[in-house]
């Protein structure tokens, strides 16, 4: 959990915003999901979430529910993503998140899955349907501060609520940029501005921006008010295209390297 | 069974029936399904609302449907009396509309004019897209694309209702994935939609407002009952699938000393692996928005359901189902696609009466509780569904299975 508070101290030293990226586990397979994960880290990712396949996503869009369909396929459980943070923790410090719906958490056990996620170096988890008021469950099941549990508001989300939930966040605060699934156009950056600026006013932990950002340029302006910006589907749309090509590891190179770039 | 506790399934604050239930949805949803539970228990606790929902039952579905007895059935047989509750003559052919009729009245009053619904069997879908008619809202239905196919003449209603029908081809393509496309979809359009669950299934508050919007059929029942033989019935069957008909039915006899069973479908056979056993079958876990008994694989991942009626054809079921499954206050059978059409048939031949494939899963255990029960007891079954939907598929499988 420190980690992730180091890793955001860092980058404001640094004049820098975090580039956070999202990447399906196991997508197409796990080798060449390990691949093209450690050429997004050499290409300068802040912080790393890594998905957790599901067969029923409901708050992704079809580039991501693609992805992870794919992920499955090739045999993808939550135990080979802990085995893939294992084998990334390795090689790099940056923050590693799991990301993933609640199912396939309760499925391997809640105390098991700290105990494993700690173990393979893991700093947090971000879980798309589990609100506060479920996420009890979860926590009283761990035994110890290991992991920070990333608490995720919307743009529906009324102010009150955002104090609750900041009140329980640890890591950093995902604001979701808009009223969509992941993936969905149509990016409103006043919007997104007033609303950073009012979970801003709320807490002082960093607050990261996703869910429809794609381009350097999108990351540019989302970046001047956010502390981070998260990119999910826009990669899986690089990694669906190009699948089985040889230059698809150059390609994410370059496209991560272009919104690092644009952090700066 | 004798019963010697009172029974109170809940649900709590954060709709949690028993450790089953609860909202597991994305954040972006929330506040809506706060706003809604909390506009569900102001609104319908007003007398004038309740009168509306009433009267609407009574002049527009038609309720009370009646209770009748299958005697030419229950001789043949020979075993307990069959009562039908008669939901196939409630408009639109299915117990469905009790719960849309509500549901649609009270987002109304929410002043909203958008409506979205999910379907499988297509009855959920037409009885939205009636509604919608109805209160003049604009009505989006999401449907499975294999479903689609196997369902066409309900296609073909809903569009004449002027509902735009959407098929979903993700995942399986079947109710499952029709309800995730739904959900996405609300996800998108929260601000000025509202979403008509179908079943006793998904987030709080849906589970205990469909609930209570079916309990209709288990009040009129006890009332019909008392008046036709002056004493409750011996045993209550319904079938399972989200488990809003058989809720409608139980709920209100929940304190009676009387034994309830609930049928899930086993369709090609539960060892085959492809059934939709999910009470009897399942593991707990979290699907659309609520925990409750799911079929999963080891990893946490859901399995595809399997059953010939498509309105049962679902991995999951509503989570007040899986506390009275952990109470031991109902019981769950299942019955296999084969068992269902002989009992589809035997009613079509000893009663005129042509059920929906999903009742008739319910009419084949009632044939085997009633054989093993004396002449003197009663047997309430809900037959919640008339068949024409079903007659391209029964005609397609051929007469073999009769
Ligand atoms: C006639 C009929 N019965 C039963 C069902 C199953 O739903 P539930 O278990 O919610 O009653 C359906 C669903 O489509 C149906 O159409």
């Amino acid at each position: 959990m420190k980690n992730i508070q180091r890793r955001f101290e860092q980058l404001k030293q640094q004049g820098e915003k975090g580039l956070v990226a999202f990447v399906t586990a196991g997508d197409p397979d796990f080798d060449a999901s390990r691949a093209l994960i450690e050429k997004m880290i050499d290409a300068g990712v802040d912080v790393l979430e890594l998905g957790v396949p599901f067969s029923d996503p409901t708050a992704d869009g079809p580039t991501i529910q693609k992805a992870s369909q794919r992920a499955l396929k090739s045999g993808m459980t939550l135990k080979k993503v802990i085995e893939l943070t294992t084998v990334l923790r390795e090689k790099t410090d940056i923050p590693i998140i799991l990301f993933s719906y609640y199912n396939p958490l309760l499925a391997y056990g809640l105390t098991n899955f700290y105990d494993d996620a700690v173990k393979a170096g893991a700093d947090g988890v971000l879980l798309v349907d589990l609100p506060i008021e479920e996420s009890d469950e979860l926590t009283s099941k761990w035994p110890g501060d290991g992991l920070a549990l990333i608490r995720l508001i919307a743009p529906t989300t009324p102010t009150e609520r955002i104090e609750k939930i900041a009140a329980s966040a640890s890591g950093f605060l995902y604001l979701v940029s808009k009223t969509g699934v992941t993936g969905s156009d149509g990016l409103d950056t006043s919007e997104i501005k007033m609303n950073v600026e009012r979970a801003k006013n709320i807490t002082d932990i960093p607050v990261c921006v996703g869910f429809g950002i794609s381009t350097p340029e999108d990351v540019k302006t989302v970046a001047a008010s956010a502390d981070g910006v998260v990119i999910g589907s826009a990669f899986e749309r690089v990694i669906e295209e190009n699948i089985g090509s040889q230059g698809l590891n150059d390609l994410i190179f370059d496209f991560t390297k272009s919104l690092k770039d644009a952090t700066k | 069974m004798t019963q010697t506790i009172k029974i109170d399934t809940g649900p709590d604050a954060n709709g949690h029936f028993g450790e089953f239930g609860g909202r597991y949805a994305a954040e972006t949803l929330m506040p809506a399904l706060l706003e809604l539970e909390e506009a569900y228990y102001r609104i319908t606790a007003e007398q004038k609302f309740q009168k509306e929902f009433s009267e609407l039952l009574d002049k527009y579905t038609g309720r009370p449907t009646p209770l009748y007895y299958a005697k030419r059935l229950s001789e043949d047989i020979g075993g307990a009396k069959i009562y039908l509750k008669r939901e196939d003559l409630a408009h639109t052919g299915a117990h469905k509309i009790n719960n849309t009729i509500g549901q649609a009245l009270l987002a109304n009053w929410m002043g909203k004019k958008k409506i979205i619904a999910e379907t499988g069997a297509g009855q959920h879908g037409v009885a939205t897209a009636t509604v919608a008619a109805l209160f003049g809202m604009e009505c989006k239905i999401f449907m499975g694309k294999e479903d689609v196919g196997r369902q066409a003449a309900n296609v073909h209603r809903m569009e004449l209702l002027n509902a735009e029908v959407i098929p979903v081809t993700s995942g399986t393509a079947t109710l499952k994935d029709a309800m995730n496309e739904a959900m996405r979809y609300w996800v998108g359009a929260v601000l000025d939609t509202y979403y008509v669950i179908g079943s006793v299934a998904g987030p709080h508050p849906y589970p205990v407002m469909v609930r209570d919007f079916q309990r209709i059929i288990g009040d009129e029942a006890k009332q019909q009952i008392m008046e036709q033989v002056g004493r409750l019935p011996d045993k209550l069957v319904a079938c399972v699938g989200g488990g809003s008909n058989a809720m409608g039915l139980f709920y209100p006899f929940l304190n009676d000393d009387i034994e309830m069973v609930g049928v899930e479908a086993a369709g090609e056979g539960i060892d085959t692996g492809r059934h939709a056993v999910t009470l009897g079958e399942g593991s707990v876990g979290v699907l659309h928005g609520s925990k409750s008994y799911v079929l999963q694989d080891a990893d946490g991942q859901i399995t595809e359901a399997h059953s010939v009626s498509a309105g049962l054809d679902y991995p999951g079921v509503g989570p007040e189902h899986s506390l009275l499954k952990e109470m031991e206050r109902v019981v769950y059978k299942s019955i296999d696609d084969s068992e269902a059409l002989k009992a589809f048939k035997a009613l079509c031949t000893f009663e005129g009466i042509i059920p929906a494939l999903e009742s008739s899963h319910a009419l084949a255990q009632t044939f085997k509780e009633a054989a093993a029960m004396d002449k003197n007891k009663i047997i309430v079954v809900n037959l919640s569904g008339r068949g024409d939907k079903d007659l391209g598929i029964v005609r397609s499988l051929g007469n073999d299975y009769f």
